[in-house]
């Protein structure tokens, strides 16, 4: 379970995120919703440690943990992007490796047969060998995925992961997070779309824009 | 003919000098160019300041004060460097501040966004660099540096005013001694040919870096 406690995030004195309390249980999807400039990413980018808080706890299984600082091993936190932010220089395949081979030690050969089941599990194994440019914008978050699922993380977060892809686009993208739920994996989603939202979540976090 | 074979062997052996500036000074300031470019985007200030400065004082004074200033300049404070070796100093310090230049162009046009994802992947900064921020750099830098490496060629003439026997200083040589311009006829033949092989090979390096977009 991932806990945020009295989170509190501050760009110079204009308060983003005031105080929140928010838990996810494990296996749960929880969906973040608001509208846009309500702070949604800034909260996901303090859950990923990609910003520093200025108050406030993290507990994962009850134990705290800072995202920000937090380099080891354990409690990793997955992060599907926006724009995916594949390495262009790389191809799928070392996409994915890259990670578990240089941080994870793993060896060449175990980083691959696992990164080849995850790409079999995503319908991506013909992919292999391309570059991302090669890749339509939903193989691309599928990379994307197979490359956070390879270091093993507590949980998976996803920025707007409907926002860059086909609007038809979308039941897959439910389908994928719902198949990824039935194996476990718990899952916090930001987006906009509300029914969208909906459908993937066992529970909704509304974040509105902080009047102060 | 006859005249042009007696000659060429001074020339070719003047090419040989300009070669051999020319590879060591790349050897030397592309590495040292981009750790400098590295410099100038990190956030210690002082760090930058020098550097910066470092790239003004390189790009701000001609190259031919500069290897004066190292040959002729340094022994009256007591440094002395042997010609070929200050010949060397010289264009490196002087190739490293304008490779600089351009590898801090190409670092800082890496959107933060691959930074991001690489820390959320436990990467540290020196993997994310050396895996996936240089690669990137160097397809983005590659016509830039090319056009340096193209004026290198060339500006290694210079090196004939500390006495260095490069190819331009062969082609003087014998031109004075004959009254001919035969010499430097051949000497500009040289040089395009030294280009040409120069810009085909900085092709084939794009092109082999065009596998990913």
């Amino acid at each position: 379970m991932l806990e945020l406690k009295n989170i509190t995030k501050r760009f110079g004195n204009k308060t983003i995120i005031d105080q929140l309390n928010l838990k996810v249980k494990d296996g749960e999807v929880l969906s973040i919703v608001g509208p846009s400039g309500a702070g949604k990413t800034t909260l996901l980018r303090c859950i990923t440690g990609l910003e520093k808080v200025n108050a406030g706890e993290f507990f994962i299984d009850g134990q705290p943990f800072d995202p920000y600082t937090n380099r080891t091993n354990e409690s990793v936190i997955g992060v599907v992007f926006q724009n995916f932010e594949l390495f262009p220089n790389l191809t799928v395949m070392q996409n994915i490796t890259l990670a578990p081979t240089m941080v994870l030690k793993q060896s060449a050969d175990e980083a691959q047969k696992q990164a080849m089941a995850l790409l079999t599990r995503l319908n991506l194994a013909d992919h292999a060998d391309q570059y991302p440019y090669e890749l339509s914008g939903g193989q691309k978050q599928r990379v994307a995925i197979a490359r956070a699922l390879a270091m093993k993380p507590n949980v998976l977060c996803y920025d707007e992961p409907t926002s860059a892809l086909d609007p038809n686009l979308r039941q897959e993208v439910e389908k994928l997070i719902m198949g990824l739920k039935a194996d476990g994996m718990t899952q916090i989603v930001v987006t906009h779309d509300l029914t969208f939202a909906e459908n993937i979540a066992d529970e909704m976090f509304h974040v509105e824009p902080n009047k102060a | 003919m006859h005249y042009i074979l007696e000659i060429l062997p001074s020339l070719v052996s003047g090419a040989g000098m300009t070669l051999k500036i020319f590879i060591w000074t790349l050897i030397g300031s592309l590495p040292l160019g981009l750790v400098v470019g590295l410099g100038l985007i990190s956030n210690i200030k002082p760090l930058q300041w020098l550097l910066h400065f470092y790239v003004w004082l390189m790009r701000g004074t001609p190259l031919l004060l500069q290897l004066i200033f190292v040959f002729y300049g340094l022994p009256l404070i007591g440094i002395v460097f042997p010609r070929y070796y200050a010949a060397l100093f010289a264009f490196i310090l002087n190739y490293a501040a304008y490779f600089a230049e351009i590898f801090r162009g190409g670092l800082q046009s890496i959107d933060n966004g691959q930074y991001e994802s690489a820390r959320v992947l436990r990467l540290s900064y020196g993997q994310t660099i050396r895996k996936i921020v240089i690669p990137q750099v160097i397809k983005i830098v590659l016509p830039s540096v090319g056009n340096e490496v193209i004026n290198l060629v060339k500006d290694s003439s210079l090196v004939y005013v500390i006495g260095l026997g490069d190819l331009l200083r062969a082609g003087n040589v014998a031109t004075a001694r004959d009254v001919t311009l035969v010499p430097l006829v051949l000497v500009g033949v040289i040089y395009l040919l030294l280009t040409a092989v120069t810009t085909f090979v900085l092709g084939r390096i794009e092109k082999h870096y065009s596998y990913w977009k």
